[in-house]
């Protein structure tokens, strides 16, 4: 299956896709020493982020969240590439400022956890 | 998004690697928001300051943009910091906080940042004329540059204000836009308001009850027949933090509102509702109160000589910050409303705000004038609060 979006910041990578349909809040909802979500009641609360490709809605919370994917990046615990229903300036500035691949305007409920996901972001590509 | 010869330069790395980081951040923004093009602005205020908010990550990304040869291209100022840079040590803050804090404010300065570390840049040198366009982030200036002074800005994080800073560009989408600043909701205030804490307490209601609707952003007011310029400082931070509001209009007070066409949609404030409001920002014991702030956001100089009189011959028994700008106390020293104050035993906390602070913890019952200082008490520092007029604050202080 293909899907094509929008480049928020080019990359190509393949990995394990980590799938969630609620929005996550970088700044306070993951552990940036580990890349674990910690925000209380979210579905994936207590599963790491790192290496994986994560598929989420859309970012909330406060802007300081960018400088938290940039602090993952560099401790080892970032994901390596984001998808996106609809990306939101909070992860798209994380994104540029820590180099991560990221596509948006993709229909994520037909991805699934665990599936091996392609992405050529500079493209917009995305392949299941 | 069509770029001119200099920002296509800039995204090619010619101006070297942090100008080309900040201009993809706001090609990027300009593209998620459909943005044509980028704009030219005229000031920047950044957010994001506080070493308690930004981590080392945050230090480390403005490290390496100002090694990058990053430069603020237009007047640019900065938030409130997490310490008073000449008085933490009285304020109970680590020397390690300190000295992170330290290499925040340099980080900025390296890049011709006026590290300026306040919330009101309006009354401290950065002061946006009519229609200027202008990339802030603090959304308690932003509402008031937007709304009081008719500047034209969005409600930009630190990240993207650092890079408007850098480039002196931000995309032309949101509130630049003349159609996109027009009112949507009607609010008719049926009593009368008077003092910083009761305008908190009306942005309070106004604002939870349009982000209820969830269909309103922007308020037309009428029923307000003045306000001070500390009223609708207040005004604007407690409408920016509890309905996410980003631009007001006050029928015959604020510059845009006769150009507006009053919108159909209406809803009515009246006097209980400002009562519910009040009450509801205290939920501390006035017994327990053991932490008193007033500067959320940051004092005036009016409020400063009022407060000077208030506080003459008195003896403070609690902790008591006075948070205000280094420009503003530069001038309670030479007015000696500095030694009048600390007289008393209150203590100045210039350049921070207990918003900012790293003092999560630290006391029980915050008593304030603000209503924007009750939501973080209680969100970001586990506080309680007891919500008061500026007067009864300070009575609460030395009572």
């Amino acid at each position: 299956m293909k899907f094509l979006g929008r480049k928020i910041y080019p990359g190509v990578v393949s990995g394990q896709a980590l799938v969630t349909k609620m929005a996550i809040s970088f700044f306070g909802g993951v552990d940036p020493e580990s890349g674990e979500i910690v925000e209380r009641d979210h579905e994936l609360q207590g599963i790491s982020i790192a290496g994986k490709v994560l598929v989420f809605p859309s970012g909330k919370g406060s802007t300081v969240g960018s400088y938290t994917l940039y602090r993952l990046k560099h401790a080892g615990y970032a994901p390596l590439a984001i998808i996106n229903r609809e990306c939101e300036t909070i992860t798209a500035v994380g994104c540029i400022i820590a180099e991560i691949p990221c596509v948006d305007q993709i229909p994520i409920e037909k991805i699934k956890t665990g599936q091996l996901v392609m992405i050529d972001a500079k493209l917009g590509l995305v392949e299941i | 998004m069509k770029l001119t010869e200099q920002e296509q330069a800039m995204l090619e790395g010619e101006y070297g690697w942090a100008t080309k980081k900040a201009i993809e951040i706001l090609v990027t923004l300009g593209e998620i928001y459909g943005a044509d093009n980028l704009i030219p602005v005229t000031s920047v205020q950044i957010a994001g300051v506080s070493y308690d908010n930004l981590g080392e990550a945050g230090l480390d990304f403005l490290d390496k943009m100002a090694k990058g040869g990053g430069e603020a291209r237009v007047l640019t100022t900065l938030n409130p910091a997490g310490m008073d840079i000449e008085n933490w040590e009285q304020l109970g803050i680590s020397t390690e906080f300190a000295e992170n804090q330290r290499r925040v404010i340099d980080a900025f300065a390296r890049m011709k940042v006026i590290t300026s570390c306040t919330c009101t840049p309006y009354l401290s040198g950065n002061l946006p004329t009519y229609r200027n366009h202008i990339a802030w982030a603090e959304s308690s200036a932003v509402a008031f540059a937007n709304s009081v002074l008719g500047a034209r800005t969005n409600r930009e994080g630190g990240p993207s204000a650092l890079a408007a800073s850098l480039t002196g560009r931000t995309p032309a989408y949101g509130y630049h836009l003349t159609q996109n600043r027009s009112p949507d909701i009607r609010v008719n205030l049926q009593t009368d308001i008077q003092g910083t804490f009761q305008f908190g307490a009306l942005g309070k209601v106004i604002g939870e009850k349009i982000k209820r609707t969830g269909n309103y952003k922007i308020p037309f007011m009428d029923g307000i027949s003045s306000a001070s310029l500390e009223e609708l400082k207040s005004f604007s931070a407690s409408i920016a933090t509890y309905g996410g509001i980003t631009l007001f209009h006050i029928s015959g007070l604020t510059p845009e509102a006769y150009l507006m066409a009053i919108p159909n949609i209406h809803i009515s404030i009246n006097r209980d509702e400002i009562n519910q409001a009040i009450d509801s920002l205290t939920d501390g014991n006035v017994d327990e109160i053991d932490f008193i702030s007033l500067g959320c956001p940051h004092l005036s100089i009016n409020e400063i000589a009022q407060l000077a009189e208030l506080l003459k011959g008195q003896k403070v028994e609690k902790e008591f910050w006075i948070t205000t700008s280094r420009f503003t106390k530069d001038m309670a020293n030479r007015m000696g409303y500095t030694e009048v104050i600390e007289a008393s035993g209150a203590k100045f906390a210039a350049d921070t705000c207990c918003v900012v602070a790293p003092i999560k913890g630290r006391f029980k019952v915050l008593a304030t004038d603000s209503a924007k200082a009750c939501y973080y008490a209680y969100a970001k520092n586990k506080f309680k609060t007891v919500f008061l007029s500026f007067e009864d604050v300070v009575r609460s202080a030395i009572g």
